[in-house]
């Protein structure tokens, strides 16, 4: 059951997409964020649609794969589409239901508001899917480097998010296992009100609490016997390296960036 | 009360890359007052098996009968089979949460809607049964030892009263001691009170010293169901499923091979003590 969520699993292939620098599929997905926010009208989202299409093409994974992620974000999909429907301000109402009234400028923000989420989660699952987390932190800590200059702990913000990335699926686990042996005595944690499922809910967490801080506790322990003592002077043993694929891509990254600012300028 | 497995399938994430199957085609049953030990290493299946038994995971394909009835059927009551059908998973200890020990082992009798009195009353039953010192039962189970702990936790399956106890590698990661403590507690379980008993282990010594039954399980599914010393005749093939035989088996073999007249089909040391001294006098 809660194996299911695939926001941040990594899905392991042999793609073009899976051997770029995670930096440059970091920048990648940046952008696109941005394009998705840009894009004004049919042909910008015609573009994006065919780079987000070429994407997950060239990542070889599965596109239902992709899609999962929406489920866990339907709800938010929904209240968002009837927010944007009938609170969105225009001149002629095309539908009144009592003191709502639905305007035509209202179903096209709702409909822009709808590609934008759904674009959103398929184009960073493309990321999270074809990126290990710790290919991942890696490109964050090479890319962001230059900011500990000015005394941004880079190198520890790195550690800790990788260290976060890491315990996840841990934890999912965690949780399976514990909400099965509570089971096994009997609770219950489907029926009942929102409050009794609040109540019904801590026989798992404070096992899962205990557990996380035990955990946490292990690894600083493991990390200090080996000699763990933070950024300075420590090196890779897999050195981040541009390749030509990286520069291909890039180019490829920023001439989609221009295309969707130019289309964005002549409201396309 | 018996337990029914009729040629049971289970795929873990099926449909995706990381699809294995677990579980092929198991037919297993279970019945009233039995010690069966399930044997395995990592990765065989073996707690997926057990999983099955309570109707915590479902079957991909397969049936499973609890006395008789489909526990897949739509009015069957799978709250019901799991307090009749007793699970301790592997480190228990884990899913300790209440504030006091009595409280946590009342957990599992109040789920069963049992008024309080009564649920404190097989909580007293169930710790005076795993032997726990009386002056801990109002303390947090967070300050117990390690073996002190798995107790508890067992005690908080046995409180409910089920008719059968799984217990996935209660021995894990105690001293010796600690393993011998809690192995004569489950056989005083089944002893005593009747339970049938499904013990999953990877120590073929602490199996072959209690269980009347072996299932050794070997790739998803059931490469040998019978008696401890009919199962370690095939120790060869044990070897190759990266399992081993008592240690007692490798002896008796050897002790054959040099032309003393043993027998090989003793499973402890015990039964081995007496049948070298017979061989000998």
């Amino acid at each position: 059951m809660l194996r299911d969520i695939t926001l941040g699993q990594y899905y392991p292939a042999d793609s073009v997409i899976h051997k770029l620098d995670p930096r440059v599929k970091l920048v990648g997905t940046l952008v696109y964020i941005v394009s998705l926010f840009l894009f004004k009208g049919p042909v910008g989202f015609l573009v994006i649609t065919a780079f987000l299409a070429l994407s997950i093409k060239l990542s070889k994974v599965p596109f239902l794969y992709m899609v999962k992620g929406l489920k866990a974000i339907m709800i938010l999909m929904i209240i968002t589409a009837l927010f944007n429907l009938f609170l969105t301000p225009g001149e002629t109402p095309i539908f009144t239901l009592g003191p709502l009234k639905m305007y035509p400028e209202g179903v096209k923000t709702a409909i822009f508001m709808l590609i934008r989420l759904s674009y959103l989660i398929v184009g960073t699952s493309v990321m999270t899917l074809t990126t290990t987390p710790n290919q991942l932190t890696d490109g964050l800590e090479k890319g962001l480097m230059p900011l500990s200059v000015i005394g941004v702990p880079v190198h520890a913000i790195a550690m800790m998010m990788s260290i976060a990335l890491r315990f996840i699926p841990i934890l999912i686990e965690e949780t399976d296992l514990i909400m099965k042996a509570q089971m096994a005595r009997g609770a219950d944690f489907e029926t009942g009100g929102i409050i009794k499922k609040a109540k019904n809910m801590v026989p798992l967490l404070v096992p899962l609490f205990v557990s996380a801080f035990r955990r946490a506790d292990d690894l600083a322990m493991a990390m200090e016997a080996r000699c763990y003592t933070g950024g300075k002077g420590r090196t890779k043993m897999k050195p981040l390296k541009y390749s030509g694929n990286d520069a291909r891509a890039y180019l490829l990254t920023f001439v989609f960036l221009a295309v969707v600012i130019v289309l964005r300028i002549y409201n396309l | 009360m018996s337990i029914i497995l009729d040629h049971v399938n289970y795929t873990y994430s099926s449909g995706t890359a990381y699809e294995i199957q677990a579980l092929k085609d198991i037919n297993i049953q279970i019945e009233d007052g039995q010690f069966i030990g399930i044997i395995g290493h990592t990765g065989s299946g073996k707690s997926t098996l057990i999983q099955h038994m309570n109707g915590l995971v479902k079957a991909t394909s397969g049936a499973i009968y609890f006395n008789g009835q489909d526990i897949y059927d739509e009015d069957f009551d799978l709250r019901n089979l799991r307090t009749k059908v007793g699970l301790v998973f592997q480190y228990p200890e884990h899913q300790l949460f209440e504030t006091t020990i009595f409280d946590d082992v009342s957990f599992g009798p109040k789920n069963q809607g049992l008024t309080k009195d009564e649920a404190g009353l097989r909580a007293f039953e169930a710790l005076k049964m795993v032997g726990l010192d009386e002056s801990l039962y109002y303390q947090s189970p967070f300050d117990l030892s390690g073996g002190q702990k798995r107790r508890v936790a067992i005690a908080g399956v046995l409180a409910m009263r089920p008719e059968m106890i799984i217990l996935d590698e209660p021995t894990a990661g105690l001293d010796p001691k600690g393993r011998d403590e809690i192995l004569d507690l489950i056989s005083k379980m089944h002893d005593e009170k009747n339970i049938t008993i499904v013990l999953v282990s990877h120590s073929m010594e602490d199996v072959a010293k209690y269980v009347q039954r072996i299932i050794v399980m070997n790739d998803g599914s059931v490469m040998f169901d019978d008696c401890p010393s009919e199962v370690f005749k095939h120790y060869k093939e044990l070897e190759a499923a990266g399992l081993a035989a008592p240690q007692v088996t490798y002896l008796m073999h050897e002790l054959k091979e040099r032309g003393i007249d043993v027998d090989t089909e003793a499973t402890t040391v015990e039964e081995a003590k007496r049948s070298i001294l017979k061989a000998l006098c």
